[in-house]
């Protein structure tokens, strides 16, 4: 359905093909790899309750918050130690996936 | 008196249940832009041709008050007609009684109609446009899909099973369609998910409509999940019969062919082909320029286009036609092609028709989401269906032909019948620009002219290896042929190899790479 778009410079194996591009193709998710500063969303949901402060030092283990989500509420707890830089969500807030939650410094 | 009072009764009878849901719900289900459901059976079988079983079926539900409801039909009309003079089993769902919800009746009204399209070697034809499960009938109603879906896998691969979906198909349901061989769309009219937006927005907060979630146009270009995509009913109707003309009735037959035509003059097969091999063109221009009557019945149309499947004659006898499509991605395999393609090899194999495939492909889509979708696992599928079938297997490369890609597009490695290539093909590990950065690396670093020297040795690799002749000289290919003659050599493949026997060593069945 996407047949009016533009013949495209597109490379396989170092040559270059003029060819058009699908939307799903143009739509597909870019790889990012992860950053250990940042905590995401793992699940869409509602954030119910925020258990850290900004700038709160915190270890490896600590309760964050509590991601609630499928009628689970999610523990989410630090993946490391480190203090907290900021946080980008409030409670009873939804969230989709992937949303920044907080930030390490 | 007595004969006549009967059949008077009979008739009185047979109106009450043939109205369905009353005028008020025909007239609602018309003013929504859809036909009712006997409409809809009329229109795609031949005139006259309808005979209704199970009209005086009554529902089996007892709880909630269900039992002092009349529904008539059970909101499912089943029977047998004939398209193109040859009979069909077909059942259409009713949405105007009780929303054309699934009790255990009206899937017991379905399964008798598919078990008769098995016994009597005919296809099935199911027109779905149901609310989903009747939920009073509780655990009954998911009974009834359950009957449905074992049928449907037990009759894939002997008869050929089509879904159109003309209306909700939500939850349970749709796993019929999807397990059946062909699935047809109309836009606007046609959803299909899992769970419904309603579901979505209340687990996780993601707001979506039902169009965007699961209408005709996300189910042809983006899920894959439908094969024929149509703007109105009646469109759709004609694809399905035209769909009809190219497949066999069941998998001891063959379909029935037609007189033999010429491609139209319009489709020149050398005028289609650029000079330059990173030039694109159309390759279904290519299959209109081999086939008969340059009629080529494409299937998924907007669905990984990168990949190009359908139905097409050659000589008057049906032929399933692959090709990669330099037009689109270059003609790459990714992991919706390979999925596309491979479920069409099976069909092909599975029905007795001859495969042809033409190949001008750089080789497998790259990139980080390809990888983590799974390409290895959804490209061996490719690798699978074509070595499993036992169809005559006809393979014509027209250009590139490198690496993975090569031997994934039936070379004759993967057991291909014939393998003929015009003088424009190259048959390659890679392209001539990969091959040379890396077989010349160093000597490329080394130079006092890098760039000079890359270019220097790319010629260099063109000029050895970018053609058919080491693939020949191999024996990889049967025969390299002037463009002009491909129909007539694609003709003579089918035909002598008509009779093809392969035999296999005995299995219960082999495990694909799913």
């Amino acid at each position: 359905m996407d047949q009016n778009n533009n013949l495209t410079a597109f490379p396989v194996d170092d040559t270059f093909y003029e060819t058009k591009l699908t939307t799903k193709f143009k739509k597909r998710k870019i790889y990012q790899p992860p950053n250990p500063d940042k905590l995401n969303a793992f699940i869409p949901g509602i954030v119910t309750k925020i258990h850290v402060k900004e700038g709160q030092t915190v270890k490896r283990g600590d309760s964050l918050l509590i991601l609630e989500a499928m009628k689970m509420k999610n523990n989410v707890v630090s993946a490391r130690d480190g203090r907290i830089k900021s946080i980008s969500v409030k409670e009873s807030k939804m969230v989709r996936k992937g949303e920044l939650l907080l930030e390490y410094e | 008196m007595w004969l006549k009072d009967k059949i008077v009764e009979f008739f009185k009878r047979k109106e009450k249940v043939t109205v369905g849901g009353g005028n008020k719900a025909m007239e609602k289900q018309i003013a929504m832009g859809k036909m009712t459901a006997r409409d809809r059976i009329k229109t795609i079988l031949d005139p006259d041709s309808f005979h209704e079983y199970d009209l005086f079926v009554e529902h089996a539900g007892k709880d909630f008050g269900m039992d002092k409801k009349a529904l008539p039909g059970d909101g499912v009309i089943t029977g047998i007609g004939n398209i193109m003079g040859h009979p069909v089993c077909i059942f259409a769902q009713d949405f105007t009684v009780a929303g054309g919800s699934l009790g255990l009746m009206h899937a017991r009204k379905i399964t008798k109609i598919m078990d008769h399209a098995v016994k009597l070697g005919v296809p099935l034809i199911g027109i779905n446009d149901s609310g989903g499960a009747r939920i009073q009938e509780g655990v009954n109603s998911l009974a009834g899909y359950g009957e449905i879906f074992y049928r449907n896998t037990l009759a894939s691969g002997v008869i050929p099973q089509i879904s159109v979906i003309l209306g909700p198909c939500a939850g349970g349901a749709v796993y019929s369609p999807a397990l059946t061989d062909f699935v047809f769309v109309v836009d606007k009219i046609s959803k299909m998910f899992i769970t419904g937006p309603e579901v979505i927005k209340t687990v996780l907060g993601e707001e979506i409509s039902m169009e965007d979630l699961g209408g005709a146009k996300v189910q042809t270009e983006i899920s894959g999940n439908a094969h024929f995509y149509a703007k109105s009913e009646y469109e759709c109707f004609e694809q399905i019969k035209k769909l009809m003309t190219f497949i066999p009735w069941n998998n001891t037959k063959r379909a029935d062919p037609l007189p033999p035509k010429p491609p139209k003059s319009n489709f020149e097969i050398t005028s289609v082909i650029p000079p330059e091999p990173s030039k694109p063109y159309d390759i279904r221009d290519v299959v209109k320029s081999v086939c008969d009557d340059s009629d080529f019945f494409e299937i998924q149309e907007f669905f990984a286009p990168n990949v190009v499947i359908g139905f097409a004659r050659l000589n008057g006898d049906t032929v399933g036609i692959i090709g990669n499509q330099p037009l689109v991605l270059a003609g790459v395999l990714d992991v919706d092609s390979s999925d596309k393609a491979a479920r069409f090899i099976r069909f092909c194999d599975a029905f007795s028709i001859p495969i042809i495939t033409f190949v001008d492909i750089p080789g497998y889509l790259p990139g980080v989401d390809q990888e983590h979708n799974g390409v290895i696992r959804h490209g061996a599928k490719i690798l699978y269906s074509y070595s499993e079938a036992t169809v005559p297997k006809i393979t014509i490369i027209l250009r590139k032909a490198y690496g993975g890609g090569y031997i994934a597009m039936c070379s004759r490695h993967l057991g291909a019948d014939f393998v003929f290539a015009w003088p424009t093909a190259e048959i390659a590990v890679m392209g001539p620009e990969g091959a040379a950065n890396i077989i010349f690396k160093s000597e490329i670093a080394a130079s006092e002219n890098p760039e000079e020297t890359r270019k220097q040795k790319v010629q260099e690799y063109t000029e050895k290896f970018a053609n058919p002749y080491v693939a020949a000289a191999n024996g990889h290919i049967d025969a390299v042929i002037n463009p002009e003659e491909t129909r007539g050599y694609l003709i003579h493949a089918v035909q002598i190899s008509r009779e093809k026997k392969e035999i296999r060593p005995n299995r219960k069945h082999g495990i694909p790479p799913f």
